[in-house]
């Protein structure tokens, strides 16, 4: 039973889902820019980051993007991710700010986790550049399918002084009515994708035609099998006893700190080939690929709750 | 010029208009059963993937669950304190698609004092799903949620009468439910109302239909809201943008020759507009044609609610943030307004209170002039009142230091709805509809 077949041409009238989605995000993106004064964006060169760029760049449009991109920098980065980073950002003539956790490491301000994980790490790095560049909002690519902290969440969320969240004292939102005022000290981070789902996002890249670092396509590469999870084996990743290197043709769901972002065994080499493997996918994206989130039920809103993204 | 050009990307060939979204709010008291039937729905539109269902079966063999499958409520729980105070705090979003739709459902807490959150879900839904629990039929609770879902002019409630599996006479107590229904519905000027019978333990009538209510003809939860439109107002009132931006490239333009590109940036709030139609605005009565729709390079010959656009206007008129674009006649601007708010904020309202309301794109200082009246959602009563404490619904006169161009939230629920903010600390106190009445 469907709408179109018992109201024929009914549903043509609605803007398509991906539409609906395009124009809430750039709808929020907008009021950010007239409200606030000193936004930043988060731009790690993930997947979700560059469609939020995207974005940004449309809602301004031919007006350029207005504010720099932020970076924290684990220092376990994929190489490929990096060169993709500089080169977009070149590309569209923005300031790239660095926040870089191995700067932290090197001078004692944080310490090495004794699981070598650095995702926790940056936090500090991140409210210490929110500060340093008195930015007042904070966009960041976080969607509410990802986890439950998250499915909490406002698209425009306050942080204090710390910025730190606080989940049970959240603004309700109303219409499409935000509300970005804070006073001295807090910033709102914003949330233009709250709404859109992993599928969504890649739709939308596949109607866009946006190009992503190659992590995110099937390659051949070089793996091991450690905790049900397939990492690559290098600088942040020692082969202990017992693991055995193989070749196999795998992509990334998601693209963070090389020591804790598994790969997944995939022969998606294209866009289309992904959304046909995702929209058939039986495991989250967290669930299947990072290892520091599937420690702990609570470790997302643990983190969330002292600034984290 | 297309987005492809300014940004790192091929473009291929688009696919069809896919499906449509539909925004869903659930409201219903503690115990209703309220996060098992949205895990029913989950789980059985297959949207909880193998890690998640892992989770959940294992949670729930650890609080001694007996029953088949899982406890399927879990699925929702949210945060620590919830899940150690068997509570939950605050609107969750969940996500979930059909392959001709896909659904945001804003799960809202049903505790007594959380009206707020009801109405934060109502504010956008297109569908409210109300719990009734069929041991207990329509309660004090159900009537408060139908009234607010009403207040809000949600264009379609659904009545989920859970644990039919639990009752002697579903046929009975369901006949009985749609008569107490009836009534309310009247007395709160609902528009759409439907009732299904479900168990939302044992899945009957959500997705899949019942063969334990065979005199039961109608469709299952997921099959309604398959075939329930999105709210029709927004695509035939008239044509209504606020001006979020001006755009004016100058010599940063991504390309150069669009140094003197202008355009009015904004998100079609109700109506829909077409090259070659004229436009007012509203602050000052100008009149201007459209000569060009952009969608971020991207020119279309007309546009419609919902999307985000630029238009350009044939004249270079005085439009700056705030403003309002409108097709034929615009609103007119005025400085004084009754209204009914939702009071949000544990702060109470008083008259003589200095406020913030933004109204569209535009916020402007507000003085509360007078507090008429209150509906008790207990009694479904209105009573006079002198102030406005957490979760009440007042009727009050509110006068601005600018003039808005308000419009009945009666006619649009985008033109008609601001919300009310703390000059000092920035709080959103309240929730406000233009003109609204308190109805009982
Ligand atoms: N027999 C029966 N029990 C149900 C049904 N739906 C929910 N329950 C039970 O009712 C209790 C409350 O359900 P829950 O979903 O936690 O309620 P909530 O507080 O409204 O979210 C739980 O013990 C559920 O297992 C139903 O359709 N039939």
């Amino acid at each position: 039973m469907t709408a179109t077949a018992q109201h024929p041409g009914v549903s043509t009238e609605h803007a398509s889902l991906l539409d609906a989605l395009e124009s809430e995000a750039i709808h929020i993106i907008r009021d950010v820019v007239a409200e606030l004064e000193r936004p930043v964006m988060l731009f790690s060169g993930g997947k979700d980051s560059v469609v939020m760029l995207h974005l940004a760049a449309k809602a301004l449009w031919p007006a350029p993007v207005p504010f720099p991109v932020l970076h924290v920098d684990t220092g376990h980065n994929f190489p490929e991710v990096l060169e993709f980073r500089d080169r977009t950002v070149e590309k569209l003539g923005i300031e790239l700010v660095v926040a870089s956790v191995q700067d932290y490491i090197d001078d004692g301000r944080l310490q090495e986790r004794a699981d070598g994980t650095r995702n926790p790490l940056q936090t500090v790095p991140l409210l210490d550049a929110i500060e340093a560049g008195r930015f007042d909002a904070v966009f960041g690519g976080g969607r509410r399918d990802e986890d439950k902290a998250r499915a909490k969440e406002r698209i425009f969320s306050l942080r204090n002084a710390f910025g730190h969240w606080d989940p049970k004292n959240q603004r309700p939102e109303l219409w499409h009515l935000y509300n970005t005022r804070h006073r001295p000290g807090e910033h709102v981070r914003v949330f233009p994708l709250s709404n859109w789902t992993e599928l969504d996002v890649w739709r939308y890249i596949a109607r866009e035609g946006i190009e992503l670092p190659p992590l995110y396509y099937a390659h051949q590469r070089e793996v091991i099998e450690r905790d049900g999870m397939l990492l690559h084996p290098g600088e942040h990743v020692e082969v202990r006893e017992g693991e055995v290197p193989q070749i196999r043709s795998v992509r990334y769901r998601t693209v963070g700190d090389m020591s804790c972002t598994g790969a997944v065994l995939s022969d998606a080499a294209d866009v289309q080939a992904v959304i046909a493997e995702v929209a058939a996918t039986t495991v989250t994206e967290r669930g299947a690929t990072r290892a520091d989130d599937r420690l702990s039920e609570a470790a997302m809103e643990d983190r969330k709750k002292e600034g984290y993204f | 010029m297309t987005t492809a050009d300014i940004l790192p990307g091929r473009l291929e060939d688009r696919p069809a208009r896919t499906s449509t979204l539909l925004r869903l709010a659930t409201a219903g008291s503690v115990d209703d059963g309220k996060s098992t039937l949205i895990g029913r729905l989950l789980h059985d539109t297959k949207s909880v993937l193998a890690d998640q269902l892992a989770s959940v079966e294992a949670a729930s063999r650890k609080r001694g669950w007996k029953g088949e499958l899982a406890d399927l409520a879990l699925l929702t729980d949210g945060l620590r304190a919830e899940r150690e105070q068997g509570i939950t705090i605050d609107v969750a979003y969940r996500y979930f698609a059909t392959a001709d739709r896909s659904y945001v459902l804003a799960d809202t807490p049903g505790h007594v004092q959380y009206t707020r959150n009801t109405v934060t879900g109502a504010s956008t839904a297109d569908v409210v799903v109300v719990l009734v629990d069929a041991r207990n039929g329509v309660v004090e609770q159900t009537r408060r949620h139908l009234a607010i879902a009403a207040l809000l002019r949600v264009p379609h409630v659904v009545v989920a009468l859970n644990k039919i599996d639990l009752v002697e006479q579903p046929e009975a107590v369901h006949a009985q439910v749609l008569r107490d229904l009836e009534a309310v519905g009247e007395a709160t000027g609902l528009r759409d109302l439907h009732v299904v019978p479900v168990s939302a333990l044992l899945g009957d009538n959500v997705v899949t239909p019942s063969e334990r209510t065979p005199w039961y003809s109608g469709p299952t939860l997921l099959e309604l809201l398959e075939t329930l439109e999105p709210s029709e107002d927004l695509l035939e009132g008239p044509f209504r943008m606020p001006v979020q931006l001006v755009i004016r490239p100058q010599q940063g333009a991504v390309d150069p020759l669009l140094v003197d590109y202008r355009g009015y940036a904004g998100m079609i709030a109700s109506g829909a507009v077409s090259v070659g139609d004229e436009v007012s605005v509203a602050s000052s009565g100008m009149r201007s044609t459209v000569v060009g729709i952009d969608r971020a390079g991207t020119s279309v010959d007309r546009a419609e609610a919902g999307l985000s656009v630029t238009l350009r206007l044939a004249d270079e008129l005085d439009i700056s943030r705030g403003d309002l674009l409108a097709g034929g006649d615009a609103p007119r601007e005025t400085d004084q307004s009754s209204a009914v708010l939702c009071w949000l904020s544990p702060q109470a309202l008083r008259p003589g209170a200095r406020l913030l309301v933004k109204h569209g794109t535009r916020t402007v200082q507000a003085r509360a002039l007078g507090i008429r009246e209150r509906l008790d959602v207990s009694s479904l009563t209105v009573e006079p009142a002198e102030i406005a404490e957490l979760n009440d619904l007042v009727q009050v006169d509110l006068a601005f230091a600018q003039p808005l161009p308000l419009e009945p939230y009666g006619l649009t629920r985008e033109g008609g709805s601001f919300i009310v903010i703390d000059p000092h600390d920035g709080t959103t106190l309240a929730a406000g509809m233009v003109g609204a009445e308190l109805r009982a």
